[in-house]
């Protein structure tokens, strides 16, 4: 069997480098400033674009999304690495998935966006970047103490292809009802007019680089919030590698784009209230951490057959819409009218799932 | 003798928090350790070694895994 190059350590940080020169390109494509490639807000377009919430300014079926998942689909097949399993937990990890999206809406960012922020001189992003450190590092402290949502079980390859199939189906709808200038609405997806719904690059450069990405973030298996994992958990600084290579190479690239406005005030699509931007990012931190990956991770391991990653997916799509339907997400105005109680319940949620599932490592 | 970690159907962290359990408590000159996918394979491995472990083999193993570790 050929050794993977990709989960070496220059695969690692080559892979990291490659998406955040082309996350700060795709900006210059048309997607919204800092949001070259955002998992959470791009899923949230997603549910606004299918109806789930009616939030006008985030509705757009973004190809970004779709290509990971099929990208990592074609590399697990190609490698023989297509596993179907199932269930460890399913209803606990769309939970996590549900608190991820609020938490990640609180802030305006996935993980990626954070760096991506970062890398355009959003200075809110330190606070993000913080609290989504401060959550990971909680969650290491429930690994330590034997937290864990128990074995998967091999199942129906069918099975592990579902999640891929409503992508597929997403793409199709997409095809047929196509953005139509002036409405809102095409067929039964709705579009953005206005607001970063209606910034979008081209389809077929957003699904080309979906689908790259995809292929290689499978090979390599990049994770942010597994790269501050490990290097909480056991100082292994593998995955992180991969991750200042984002933040390095998408720093570079807005520099020679003209895309780097160092400040606080005035960032696209985000806000200053420093306490939520971190608390937003601590809750979803710590829903990653005990849902085992990124949001980014959890539509690679859905595309190579894991069904619960597809859940925690699911998950992360109907939260959005409890974010928008809720008034918990964010603008740029500041934190929604209930945004700071959904924080509290959801760290609340997380606690418990933290505290009641584990199991001793002789019973595991 | 070897000791014998089955790490099949776990996810990550939980395949190299038990191995690592193991390299630091257990008294067994080799670990065998049981995993089922590629990720875990590559983890575990990567893990051994950054504890001074070798890696003397891995073995298919039905859908996974048999990964042989030597203590230093």
């Amino acid at each position: 069997m050929g050794k993977n190059w990709f989960a070496t350590r220059w695969g690692i940080i080559g892979v990291g480098a490659l998406i955040g020169v082309i996350a700060a390109l795709l900006q210059k494509f048309g997607n919204p400033g800092n949001m070259g490639i955002c998992v959470a807000c791009f899923e949230r377009d997603i549910a606004g674009a299918v109806g789930l919430h009616r939030a006008a300014v985030v509705q757009y079926m973004r190809p970004e999304i779709i290509g990971f998942v099929l990208g990592s689909l074609g590399a697990a097949y190609l490698f023989k690495e297509f596993r179907p399993r199932v269930g460890s937990a399913p209803i606990a990890r769309f939970v996590l998935g549900v608190f991820a999206m609020i938490g990640a809406l609180v802030f305006l960012g996935c993980p990626w966006r954070a760096m991506l922020r970062l890398a355009g001189g959003d200075g809110n992003a330190i606070l993000g970047l913080a609290g989504l450190t401060f959550g990971v590092f909680l969650g290491t402290l429930f690994l330590k103490k034997g937290y864990n949502l128990g074995r998967v079980k091999a199942t129906y390859p069918s099975v592990g292809w579902l999640l891929p199939l409503t992508m597929l189906g997403f793409l199709v709808l997409m095809l047929i009802y196509p953005q139509v200038s002036g409405e809102a609405k095409s067929g039964v997806l709705f579009y953005s007019q206005k607001g970063p719904g209606a910034m979008h690059a081209p389809l077929a450069i957003s699904l080309i680089v979906g689908l790259g990405i995809g292929f290689l973030a499978q090979r390599s298996r990049f994770c942010t919030m597994g790269a501050l994992r490990d290097l909480i958990l056991f100082k292994q600084t593998h995955l992180f590698g991969g991750f200042v290579a984002l933040v390095v190479f998408a720093f570079a690239t807005n520099l020679v784009v003209g895309q780097f406005h160092p400040g606080f005030a005035g960032q696209p699509v985000a806000h200053t209230q420093h306490v939520w931007n971190f608390a937003g990012m601590m809750l979803a931190g710590l829903a990653f951490a005990l849902a085992g990956g990124c949001p980014g991770r959890q539509l690679f391991l859905a595309g190579e057959g894991d069904g619960d990653a597809a859940v925690f997916v699911l998950g992360m799509i109907v939260g959005a819409a409890f974010s928008h339907n809720f008034g918990l997400a964010s603008s740029p105005k500041g934190i929604g009218a209930h945004g700071m109680a959904a924080v509290v319940v959801g760290m609340a949620v997380c606690l418990f799932i933290g505290f009641t599932m584990r199991k001793t490592a002789k019973s595991a | 003798m070897a000791a014998t970690v089955d790490a099949r159907g776990l996810s990550c962290p939980q395949p190299v928090l038990m191995t690592l359990d193991e390299i630091r408590t257990g008294r067994e000159p080799e670990i065998e350790v049981r995993v089922d996918t590629d990720t875990s394979k590559e983890n575990v491995s990567r893990a051994a070694e950054s504890q001074g472990c070798t890696v003397k083999g891995v073995e298919p193993d039905g859908d996974g895994y048999r990964i042989f570790i030597a203590r230093k």
